[in-house]
Parts: C-alpha cells; sequence; structure tokens
C-alpha cells in the first residue's frame, strides 16, 4: 500500500464467509464449509489487488462476499472507511454504484433476450440516471470506450463472440463511473488470442479512469500483468501478499512457490526445477489443524501441524511482504 | 514425415464434416501429419479449431451422424483405419490406440466402480481372469500415483477428486500397454500444481511404456515442456508443423508468431501493454475464399486474400508450413 496514513479506498478485515452444509432428513446443519476464514486487505484509489489461488479456494467467494452478493458471516468491509455490511439493503443499492463486477463467463452473464443498448444501460435506468436522450449517448460513449461501434447496439449477445460480450461486459460495470470493480476471472473463459485484448483494455481503463480493481484470476501469467499488488489465497485465506515484483522475484511461502514452478514455460530451453506437491488440495469442510497448507508442504516442521501461523511482514515498514508461514517466525 | 523411419500413424489430407442447422461445417480441412514410434505430438490451436475431431477420427469416434469421415486416410501400423467396421475398431481401441480425455466423468462410468471398469477392459483386451485383472488394475492404480489403490479400486468415480479422477483414466487407458496414447487436454480441467503431477505422470509412464503420445492442448506452455514436435491448427487447417525448437525459437507462419507473442506468460520485465492478434477467429460457417488468417494478418496481401496456402515442406527437417508469405527461418532459405 502506498501512503499508510491515508485511508484506503476499500478496507477488508477478518472478513469470513462460511456456508453451511446441511444433511439428513432434517436438513439440519452437518458440517461449515469455511470459504473464506478470516481474509484483510486493503486496496488504495485507482490500484489493482490481483488475487490467486486454486480452484475452490475462495477467491470468488471473496470477491462476492467484499460486495455483499453473498451475505458476509463476519468481519468489516470499509468503503472509504464506511462499512457496508452494516448498511440497510435500500442504503446499499445506493452504495452499490460504485462497486460493480465483471464474470468470468460473459455467456451466461447477459440477458439473451435484451440488446446490447439496454442492457448497457439498464443501470442507468435503475439508478435514474440523466434523461433518456443522455443515457442513450452514454450508452455509445460507452461502447466506444470498449473499442466497439455504436452500430451494435440494437444486436444481442448470442451475435458476439466471448471476447465482444465481455467488452459489453464491462461497458455496463463501467456504466454507473465505479471507483471499484470485482473483476472475476474475465478472461478465462475466451480464447487465448484475443485473452491479452482485454487485459489491455482493462489495464487502460485502470490508467485513464483511475478505477480500482479486485482482480481474481487462477493465472499467475494474467495476474502479472494487470496488478499493482498480489495476494495469494490457500484454502479460504490469504498465505502471502505482496507487490506484483516482490512477489514474482522472491516468493516466501512454500505454497507460492510450488504454484509459480508449476506454470509451464512457453520457452522450450528454460529447463527448470520443478516441485511437486503431493495430494490434493484438503476439504474446506474439514481443513488441516495447524498451517492450511501443513497437509503438502513439502517443508513442513512440527508446530505447522498444530499452530496456525501468524500473519507477519518480511518486507520494509513502507513496502509490506506479508507472508502466514512457521518458517519466517 | 521423415522417410527413413515407418511412421506409427499416418494421417492423410483428412477432411471431418458436421451437418449442422446452419449447413455443413468442415472442423478438419486436409489434415496431415505423421507419428512416430515414442514420439510426442503436439497439437495446439485454440478453441473450435478442430483439436478434438482430429484426435476422435483416429479411433473413428465421430459422432455419427452429424458427423463423419469426408475424406482423407489414417494409417495406423500400415492398415486404414478409415471405414474400418466397428467391431474391428473396437479391438484397436483401448488396446492398441487409447485416449484420455479432458473432463475424466465422460469416460468414467458413474454407476460402476474403478475396478469394474478396468478390470473389463484388461479381460476383454488382454484375456486374464477376474482375479488377475483386478491385480493388474491395483498395480496400473498405484503407478498412478493413488494412494492405497487396493481401497481406492472399489470405490465409484464421484467419491474421488478431480485430480484422482484424471489418473484413474490414465490407468484406464494405459492399462492394455497401447503403442498410441491419444490425450486431450488431459489436465485442463486441473489446478496448475495437480496439472504438474499428473503431466510429470503422463511423461513417466510414456517412457516405461514407450508409447507414442498425440497430446492435444491450448497451451503452449504445455507444448514447449512435453513435446518434440508440435502442429499448430486454425480453423480447421494446419498452419504448421515444426520441431519444438524450431516452433518456439522462430515461428515461420505469422498465426503461430502471433500465438506465441500473445499469450500472457510470465515476465522478468512487466509490459505496458501486451501485443495482440486483432480480430477474431472466423465462423466456420463463413470462410473466407483465401487464407483463413488473412482478416487477421500482418502480411497478407491480394494473393492471401484470394488463394488458400497448402501445407508444404519447410527445410530438411521434417517441417511444414501453410502460408504464402512465411517468415523466414532461423537462417533465412533461399527464395524458392
Ligand atoms: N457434434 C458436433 N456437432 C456439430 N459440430 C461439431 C460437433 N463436434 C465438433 N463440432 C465443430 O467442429 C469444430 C471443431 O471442434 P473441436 O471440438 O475439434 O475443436 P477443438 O479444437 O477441440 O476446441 P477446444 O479447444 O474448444 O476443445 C467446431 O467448430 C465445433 O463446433
Ligand atoms: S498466407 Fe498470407 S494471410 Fe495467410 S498467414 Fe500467410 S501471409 Fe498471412
Ligand atoms: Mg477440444
Amino acid at each position: 500500500m502506498s501512503g499508510r496514513d491515508q485511508i484506503p479506498l476499500l478496507d477488508v478485515r477478518n472478513l469470513t464467509k462460511y456456508f453451511a452444509v446441511r444433511g439428513g432428513l432434517l436438513r439440519r446443519v452437518v458440517a461449515q464449509v469455511r470459504a473464506v476464514d478470516g481474509v484483510s486487505l486493503s486496496i488504495g484509489k485507482g490500484r489493482t489487488y490481483g488475487l490467486v489461488g486454486e480452484s475452490g479456494c475462495g477467491k470468488s467467494t471473496l470477491g462476492r462476499a467484499i460486495l455483499r452478493l453473498h451475505e458476509p458471516t463476519s468481519g468489516e468491509v470499509l468503503l472509504d472507511g464506511h462499512d457496508i455490511l452494516k448498511l440497510r439493503r435500500s442504503e446499499l443499492i445506493d452504495r452499490r454504484r460504485r462497486m460493480q463486477v465483471i464474470f468470468q463467463d460473459p455467456f451466461a452473464s447477459l440477458s439473451p433476450r435484451r440488446t446490447v443498448a439496454q442492457i448497457i444501460r439498464e443501470p442507468l435506468d435503475v439508478h435514474r440516471i440523466g434523461t433518456a436522450a443522455e443515457r442513450e449517448e452514454r450508452v455509445i460513449a460507452l461502447l466506444d470506450d470498449v473499442g466497439m461501434g455504436a452500430e451494435i447496439r440494437d444486436r444481442y449477445p448470442h451475435e458476439f463472440s466471448g471476447g465482444q460480450r465481455q467488452r459489453i461486459g464491462i461497458a455496463r460495470a463501467l456504466a454507473l463511473e465505479p471507483d471499484f470493480i470485482v473483476a472475476d476471472e474475465p478472461v478465462s473463459a475466451l480464447d487465448v488470442s484475443v485473452q491479452s485484448q482485454v487485459l489491455n483494455l482493462i489495464a487502460g481503463l485502470k490508467k485513464t479512469r483511475g478505477i480500482a480493481f479486485l482482480f481474481i484470476s487462477h493465472d499467475l501469467a494474467v495476474i502479472q500483468h494487470v496488478s499493482d499488488e498480489i495476494g495469494v489465497m490457500y484454502l479460504g485465506r490469504l498465505v502471502e501478499h505482496a507487490l506484483v515484483d516482490d512477489l514474482y522475484a522472491a516468493p516466501k511461502h512454500p505454497y507460492t512457490k510450488a504454484l509459480m514452478s508449476a506454470i509451464p514455460i512457453p520457452d522450450p530451453k528454460t529447463k527448470r526445477s520443478r516441485i511437486i506437491l503431493k495430494g490434493d488440495v484438503p476439504s474446506p469442510m474439514n481443513p488441516p489443524s495447524g498451517c492450511p497448507f501443513h497437509t503438502r508442504c513439502p517443508d513442513v516442521m512440527e508446530i505447522c501441524r498444530s499452530v496456525v501461523p501468524a500473519t507477519i511482514n518480511v518486507g520494509r515498514k513502507d513496502l509490506p511482504h506479508h507472508v502466514s508461514c512457521h518458517l519466517y517466525s | 514425415m521423415q522417410a527413413d523411419t515407418q511412421p506409427l500413424l499416418s494421417v492423410r489430407d483428412l477432411v471431418i464434416e458436421f451437418t449442422t442447422e446452419n449447413g455443413v461445417v468442415r472442423a478438419a480441412d486436409g489434415i496431415s501429419f505423421d507419428v512416430h514410434e515414442n514420439e510426442t505430438l503436439g497439437i495446439v490451436g485454440e478453441s473450435g479449431c478442430g483439436k478434438t475431431v482430429t484426435g476422435l477420427s483416429i479411433l473413428g469416434l465421430i459422432p455419427s451422424p452429424p458427423g463423419r469421415v469426408a475424406g482423407g486416410s489414417i494409417r495406423f501400423m500400415g492398415r486404414e483405419l478409415v471405414g474400418l467396421p466397428d467391431s474391428e475398431m473396437r479391438n484397436i481401441r483401448g488396446r492398441d490406440i487409447s485416449m484420455i480425455f479432458q473432463e475424466p466423468m465422460t469416460a468414467l462410468n458413474p454407476v460402476f466402480t474403478v475396478g469394474n471398469q478396468m478390470t473389463d477392459v484388461l479381460r476383454r483386451h488382454r484375456g486374464l481372469t477376474r482375479r488377475q485383472a483386478r491385480d493388474a488394475a491395483i498395480e496400473m492404480l498405484a503407478k498412478v500415483g493413488i494412494p492405497v489403490p487396493a481401497k481406492r479400486i472399489d470405490e465409484y468415480p464421484h467419491q474421488l477428486s478431480g485430480g484422482m479422477r484424471q489418473r484413474v483414466m490414465i490407468a484406464m487407458a494405459l492399462s492394455c500397454d497401447p503403442k498410441l496414447l491419444i490425450a486431450d487436454e488431459p489436465t485442463t480441467a486441473l489446478d496448475v500444481t495437480t496439472q504438474a503431477q499428473v503431466l510429470e505422470q503422463i511423461a513417466g509412464l510414456q517412457s516405461e511404456f514407450k508409447m507414442a503420445v498425440v497430446l492435444i492442448t491450448h497451451d503452449l506452455g504445455i507444448v514447449a515442456e512435453t513435446c518434440r514436435r508440435a502442429i499448430v491448427m486454425y480453423c480447421g487447417r494446419i498452419v504448421e508443423n515444426a520441431a519444438i525448437e524450431r516452433l518456439f525459437e522462430a515461428p515461420r507462419h505469422p498465426y503461430a508468431k502471433g500465438l506465441l507473442e500473445s499469450i500472457p506468460r510470465l515476465r522478468r520485465e512487466r509490459l505496458d501493454e501486451l501485443p495482440i492478434i486483432p480480430g477474431r477467429v472466423p465462423n466456420l460457417l463463413h470462410l473466407p475464399p483465401g487464407c483463413r488468417f488473412a482478416a487477421r494478418c500482418p502480411r497478407a496481401d491480394a494473393l492471401c486474400r484470394e488463394q488458400s496456402p497448402a501445407l508444404v515442406p519447410a527445410g530438411p527437417h521434417g517441417d511444414f508450413i501453410a502460408c504464402h508469405h512465411p517468415h523466414p527461418g532461423q537462417q533465412a532459405e533461399p527464395a524458392a
């Protein structure tokens, strides 16, 4: 974080989201899935926080809990210092104008019966912003912002490719001029040859409009390109957080190291040693005691099996590098 | 397509068509390549370019209708597979040629245990008794890294994690010691750390079993790390077929080059903007008359827009290319 003194745009404190698992005839709660388990992070104005981790680690749930698309179990989400978890639903709708979301699947997230113009205009209609003519003008401007021409305004989503639909979704997210967007795997459903087009578009928006992003992805290469800082998630917890260049130059957590070494590199000349983890990710219904990673960790010690490691700063005070691992405590 | 050794698999001018509501789609159009013994050949390309249908056709698994092999030849160990009666194809499938899929649940039957499914194959193709088949299956499960295989063998597919299912499918595919394994996106549904485990397993088994592998993937990183040679497909056609080092160092086809440059990859220095390929993949129902890449290609000219480039040999090392104006190779070759 640049400038500890000023209030960050978004400050998430100790957020948890548990899902109840029901079973038996009486549909009693038989277990809890700890999808997000005490996550704290903050995002400054115009900054992009990349959240990376493997499937099921709780990335999407965290993104949705921050927006209250899933009601969090506990914790605080401060937007400009105000806890949005304390807001009533009616107040929340107003506050949501400033917080938008872009989903992974551009096919499922756009209503098939509405035209492109109707889709993009909907948030403006809901919030009664501007006159009809002004809204129309705005739609055209938004299409232009995402690199599409006005001539597509009366067409339907199914007429477009994945990359184009994702652009339409982005135009819609921009309609209310938000200052924070959760982008949940926005390019993973796209063809590789158009992923970079959409990544460039998102990076440009950040630059020209100062929008802050929580950018969720399982792909470390994608995350590296768009982020200022990165959080690595494992089994509902953040295990490491640092500025992007620090994280890639010197990952600290054994999980981050394994994750990085596992990415296949498109260059047959680089031969490197790969850390092969044993086993699979444990179930979040029954997470391991102690460090959540201890069942697969190549550096596991006795203490890891019983004591949850605290998060400590191994970087500088002004350039923190947080890690939750007993190797560093 | 080297002349010195007889290839294990030889595909020539393969055409695969599907009849759809909107017309006939050529999902593969004039595909030619060879696979040699013990070789790992990669097939890369974007979604819908025809990788899977090419793989399926080798096993005679194109769903018909709506699909059919509309032309060309597929020779395996000297024997023509196109037009082979289904009864004969079934004997080859699983014994000589096996396939693994992206989504293991499509290949595993949910109502039978892992053991039932594996022993079935073993008894049919290797004529083992029930007892022998069970022992062989347990041994195979252990080989692919399933912990406590004697217990896992009696579980149902849904009781296994994604990575474990993928390993069970690999165990099944390899249980009859095939000469050729077709692996279609075998790790795409897996997390990177599990993917690393599974890829290592496949590589280990390949050298142990001495089989050839056709690895279908959209991930150029996986190709770089596991293949000796790769085919790049675009819109139902092969655009380049080259040895791995050459392909990554000096791609000659403009699409292959663009793809290699534009994929997000870990970089030492972050770029302000990622290089891109402009535009998008054309619809197979509305293909342009000339080169299918012409609308996106920085080298395209009038010839490209009129005439489709043929796949022709390039250089002395068994490479092929389909482009009117390819980039020069490592050493510029004299103009033909
Ligand atoms: N059963 C089918 N009916 C109609 N069209 C089909 C069928 N199967 C495949 N196709 C078409 O054939 C073309 C090639 O499909 P194929 O599945 O081989 O692509 P792919 O390269 O494997 O893509 P992906 O990377 O998405 O797996 C596509 O245009 C697809 O829509
Ligand atoms: S044939 Fe022409 S359009 Fe096609 S890839 Fe080659 S240069 Fe480009
Ligand atoms: Mg496929």
